[in-house]
């Protein structure tokens, strides 16, 4: 099998430790965003002001690391500049590229900063080579990210229909929903990835404890409830147990991570230019970890494709910090959906 | 101010499609219909060939009508199909995509709820090719409605959806196909025995979403006609009413009156199973119920 090159590996940083995690085990690139609600994981303690992304752009650079920067909410009307004086920082920074899923944003991009990498966030909602294009064409797109909809073949036939380089998602946490066109968090609480920046976000989040059962609510609404043995997870609103038909379970899906460590040559085969890693409100100990294991796998790949197998040790080490017990390959593979 | 009627986003038959298209053509309330299927490629009761011909017979009726693109657009079938509706239906095309906005390549087209206008230089970008109206993301409050709508660029009309259970997200997996145990390769087509797609309740019974496919919709009907008469001052040029199984035809009239500045005080009970929520238009949850319940009834 041929490879001309192997996908870069794209780390998240929601802190400085993180950031250094990453580069320090083996990210091509760390993607990060400010303090505020400009970019899609605004959570409380997370993310980075102007100083930690001075220090944090300083340190990825000496090791001869990209840093991308998540500018991917939708600006909010009566407040685009805070948006457009993030996209001026990232610019003024000096960042390799910034993630945008706005039109407008994109738009201003554009023309305000010609040299700016502009890469098209998974918010950014483009499952198609039409879609795709469309931004590279009007707004100079080099990199697009593809929502967690696409099969490996449909993935293939984006890539084998458009200049853009295509990053698709490897490791962590699943969105069952195709990222940018959703609104079941705001149905609950009036607050959206869209709008805040923040999916389930925590404050609506409540923790019922009752003998032998512990309840989980957003808003009010019961998004799942344990038995004394099992453990509660965070009451993210699409993977919790409801009843549909008189029967309750999963209905939408499971608590789950993606995993796409025994699909890696073909994800490499058919030309994805990046692979991305999720989970910026992670800890520095999960960034180093799966960096780590992924960078291990990826530098295996590249060395001999033809024999590549993913290791039971790698698929250990994922497991230890997988969302839920279990792993899959969501979208990519058509009995998933 | 013009009454739409939304795309049809549930799985019905053929027969059960055309009869009740047929009756929409002779609604003289009913001023803009949009057809096609925006949900799922694999529900085929209509193919393409069958939506041109139903989208020329509304052109004939004196409707204006635009053919609305499927909003998740994944494999080189669903671009065909796409590129083939806008080529022959001669037909506006509401895009739900960038994708979708592509093909129209500079065509007119109408900005459907899932592309994302959340601000006034969105809006403007969009304008620059072809853009003829916009429909706000569902879960935009008013707020955010105004504004863009009095900012607008010359020449485009505002669309605000008001009535239906609301399409809130789409995934490549279809959830009903899940419920049965089935993969959505051999569906068997279980969307045909859900006309209004299947409730999914909170273990403690409350009803909070609906399953339709791959698409996840609200349980409960949003209902924003006690805000009419507001949207009549602000200027709205159309209100968008989502097609049902049941009742059409007094929803239509109730809001028909409505736009035309009559009070009306509909018994609407049994319009909405899991009853009905006005949230987002007062920038909170989508579920809530912002105005007395009464409201629902009119003003």
């Amino acid at each position: 099998m041929l490879h001309e090159k192997s996908p870069e590996l794209v780390c998240p940083a929601g802190s400085l430790a993180a950031l250094r995690a990453a580069v320090d085990n083996g990210a091509d690139a760390v993607y990060f965003g400010y303090k505020n609600d400009t970019n899609a994981r605004n959570f409380a303690g997370l993310n980075f002001d102007h100083k930690a992304m001075v220090e944090g752009i300083r340190y990825a650079h000496t090791h001869g690391k990209q840093v991308l920067m998540a500018i991917n909410t939708f600006p909010q009307p009566g407040r685009e500049a805070d948006w457009r004086r993030a996209v001026d920082g990232a610019a003024d920074l000096g960042v390799d590229a910034v993630i945008l899923a706005d039109i407008g944003l994109l738009d201003y991009a554009r023309k305000r900063h010609p040299d700016l990498r502009l890469h098209l966030s998974v918010q950014g909602s483009a499952t198609s080579y039409e879609a795709v294009n469309f931004a590279h064409r009007e707004f100079g797109v080099r990199r697009a990210v593809l929502p967690r909809v696409l099969t490996l073949a449909q993935v293939e036939l984006v890539i084998r229909n458009t200049p853009v380089e295509i990053e698709v998602f490897g490791f962590g946490s699943l969105c069952v929903m195709n990222e940018g066109r959703c609104w079941l968090s705001s149905y609950a609480t009036g607050e959206s990835p869209n709008t805040v920046g923040a999916c389930s976000p925590a404050k609506y989040v409540k923790w019922e404890k009752s003998p032998g059962q512990m309840s989980t609510r957003l808003n009010g609404i019961l998004i799942d409830r344990y038995g004394d043995g099992e453990a509660a997870g965070y009451p993210t609103l699409c993977k919790g147990r409801f009843e549909v038909g008189g029967e309750i379970y999963y209905a939408m899906e499971e608590p789950t991570s993606l995993n796409v460590l025994e699909i890696l040559p073909e994800i490499a085969r058919i030309g994805v230019s990046a692979i991305k890693v999720e989970g910026r409100q992670r800890s520095p100990t999960y960034v180093a970890q799966v960096t780590r294991t992924l960078r291990a796998a990826l530098d295996e790949l590249s060395r001999d494709a033809d024999h590549f197998k993913a290791r039971p040790a790698w698929q250990a080490e994922l497991g230890k910090v997988s969302e839920g017990v279990q792993a899959t390959l969501g979208a990519y593979n058509r009995p998933w959906r | 101010m013009k009454l739409a009627l939304g795309p049809l986003l549930y799985f019905w038959p053929k027969q059960d499609v055309l009869e009740f298209y047929a009756q929409m053509a002779q609604s003289d309330a009913i001023d803009i219909i949009y057809v096609g299927e925006v949900v799922c490629s694999r529900r085929q009761q209509l193919r393409v060939v069958d939506w041109i011909g139903l989208a020329r017979d509304l052109v004939d009726a004196g409707k204006e009508v635009v053919v609305s693109a499927q909003a998740l657009l994944e494999s080189e079938g669903d671009l065909k199909a796409l590129r083939r509706l806008m080529d022959e239906a001669g037909c506006t095309i509401e895009a739900n995509d960038l994708g979708a906005v592509n093909i129209a390549g500079g065509r007119p087209f109408v900005a459907g709820p899932h592309l994302n206008i959340y601000n006034a230089a969105t809006l403007e970008t969009f304008a620059r090719y072809g853009l003829q109206r916009w429909v706000p993301p569902l879960e935009a409050d008013r707020k955010l409605i105004e504004t863009l709508h009095a900012s607008r660029p010359a020449g485009i009309e505002t669309e605000v959806f008001v009535y239906g259970k609301l399409p809130l997200a789409f995934s490549a997996r279809c959830f009903t196909a899940r419920h049965y145990g089935l993969n959505k390769d051999d569906c068997q087509f279980k969307c045909l025995d859900h006309p209004e797609g299947m409730t999914l309740k909170t273990r403690e019974g409350q009803s909070f979403l609906a399953i339709n496919g791959i698409q996840t919709m609200s349980a409960q009907t949003y209902n924003l006609l006690a805000e009419v008469p507001e949207m009549l001052k602000m200027g709205i040029d159309s209100v968008r009413l989502s097609p049902q199984p049941q009742h059409m035809p007094e929803i239509i009239a109730t809001f028909d009156a409505a736009r035309h500045g009559e009070r009306v005080q509909p018994d609407n009970n049994a319009w909405a199973s899991e009853g009905m929520v006005d949230g987002y238009w007062f920038g909170k949850a989508g579920i809530s119920v912002q105005h007395q319940a009464a409201s629902f009834k009119g003003v």
